[in-house]
């Protein structure tokens, strides 16, 4: 496997979450990037094409994810997204991008809730990038 | 405009097209409803009969004579509270026997207009009825709102309370899959970062505390007489490690004589809150001033940072629960979100008030006024 061909951008603005997945990211083999803000994040796309992206919704405002992730899309469509959340389904503010109606509007290939493990996460990112 | 169904059901067809005629014209309006109510009447003849378009129609309204052929008056009553259906009724009499008018009422009736009627006192039964409706409606809708509401705060909340925890579990497996390395010194930042995290939930759950407490608590046996002056030098106490790691000097300064009636776990809050906000906020080497100001009946207490500001757009929901300003600069700067929403429902408890004043990038006055004999709002 040639994960280390691989560059993910990672944006959330909480530090620990940003650490835990980078180091779990680069323990998997994959090269990382790491934004700690939605104006981050921007800055780096726009001098830089990562192979997926992994960007938490809530940062700035309340939907810095979705922005970033129609940023991302209109300037580099094939490049695979992951909006990863901490907002849960039982609180009723869920989305996901399972249905047609939702999918034109949230322009991520995948959404994650925050908290699963690394190998999942690794397992979710070799999909998306075919691995 | 708003139409109610209204259903007659009387064996008498004069009473039926009678109520039908008069109504037809009959318009419901008061200055605190937001529309107009008209009528649309269905009659029946027969107890059976009004079953089946209670049924089918779902009225708002019934119009219910009690002496019936088959069926009678009170048998549809039962119907109607058996199946707990939303209808407002009125019992139409001729003989209104206390007994079937104590049972009428007992099974749901809440009105009675008497046989035979005129049209005006057919109209004000109806009218008092209507209201009776708006207002139940109202409610109803201003219970759905402020359920809703409710349901927003716990989801931010539960929002705020799982991203330490989901941090807290992930340095804990790293440490327990010895991700690190195998020596504790391995994992000198994920402990630190943990410790900081549940410092942050602990403040989280404190505030917490403290506002659910402004909602339940009474206040009468907690109001003294307190001085200022006391309150804001121990706030500035608790403040001042802080103020010493961001090099901020915190500074008082009282006019008068800064004595009020109040609860001093409220004023506590109110100092606490906005002393700590001004030194968090604020530049390194920054300054802090309070003034306490007593002209008249109004205390008037200003804090004035030196900070980074807070921009015209975050300004209007700055008291908002869970609101907090995320920027360049408020990056790493720790809060529960909580703050300015419980000092301003303290402050509103008082009829106080606050406003803030900012310029982005040179410092904030938030300016709080107090009565000095509130009178306390009972919530």
């Amino acid at each position: 496997m040639t994960k280390n061909k691989y560059t993910i951008l990672i944006a959330d603005d909480d530090p620990d979450y940003l650490f835990q997945t980078v180091y779990g990211l680069e323990k998997a083999g994959y090269m990382t990037v790491k934004a700690e803000s939605q104006a981050e994040a921007e800055a780096i796309i726009k001098r830089f094409k990562p192979d997926l992206a992994i960007f938490d919704l809530m940062m700035e405002s309340d939907d810095s994810g979705f922005i970033l992730c129609y940023k991302m899309k209109k300037m580099y469509p094939d490049v695979p997204v992951i909006l990863a959340t901490a907002v849960a389904r039982e609180t009723g503010m869920s989305f996901s991008i399972d249905t047609e109606k939702e999918k034109p509007w949230i322009r991520a290939d995948l959404y994650l809730e925050k908290g699963i493990r690394a190998e999942q996460l690794d397992q979710e990112i070799m999909k998306l990038l075919k691995l | 405009m708003a139409v109610l169904k209204v259903l007659v059901v009387d064996d008498e067809p004069g009473i039926r097209s009678g109520v039908t005629r008069i109504l037809s014209s009959f318009r419901v309006t008061y200055p605190f409803m937001d529309e107009d109510y008209t009528f649309e009447v269905t009659e029946a003849a027969t107890g059976e009969e009004g079953i089946e378009i209670i049924n089918s129609e779902k009225p708002d309204i019934l119009l219910l004579d009690n002496k019936l052929p088959g069926i009678q008056g009170v048998e549809v009553l039962e119907y109607i509270r058996n199946k707990n259906l939303a209808i407002t009724i009125a019992m139409i009499t001729s003989y209104a026997s206390l007994e079937v008018a104590v049972k009428a009422t007992r099974d749901g009736a809440t009105d009675f207009i008497p046989k035979p009627f005129t049209p005006q006192e057919l109209k004000s039964s109806i009218e008092n009825i209507t209201k009776q409706l708006y207002l139940k409606k109202v409610t109803h809708k201003m219970k759905q709102e402020g359920k809703k509401i409710r349901y927003q705060f716990l989801s931010v909340l539960s929002h705020e309370l799982k991203a330490p925890l989901n941090a807290l579990e992930g340095y804990l497996r790293m440490m327990q899959e010895k991700q690190a390395g195998d020596k504790i010194d391995d994992y000198t930042h994920h402990i630190e970062r943990s410790l900081h995290r549940i410092h942050g939930m602990r403040n989280l759950i404190m505030d917490l505390l403290d506002f659910t407490k402004i909602r339940l608590e009474r206040k009468d046996e907690k109001m003294q007489k307190i001085n200022l002056a006391e309150l804001a030098s121990g706030a500035i106490m608790t403040v001042q490690p802080y103020a010493i790691q961001m090099d901020v000097s915190v500074n008082l300064d009282v006019k008068d004589d800064p004595v009020m009636t109040a609860d001093p776990e409220d004023v506590n809050i109110i100092f606490n809150n906005l002393i700590s906000n001004a030194v968090k906020y604020n530049k390194f080497g920054g300054n802090v001033d309070i003034k306490i100001e007593c002209p008249h009946d109004d205390v008037i207490i200003t804090f004035s940072d030196t900070g980074i500001g807070i921009s015209e757009e975050d300004r209007e929901h700055l008291f908002t629960e869970f609101m907090r300003v995320k920027n360049e600069q408020t990056r790493g700067i720790t809060g529960s979100g909580l703050g300015l929403s419980i000092v301003k429902k303290v402050i509103e408890l008082y009829n106080g008030r606050i406003n803030v004043e900012s310029n982005p990038g040179s410092g904030s006055v938030f300016t709080v006024i107090l009565p000095k004999n509130p009178t306390i709002k009972i919530l």
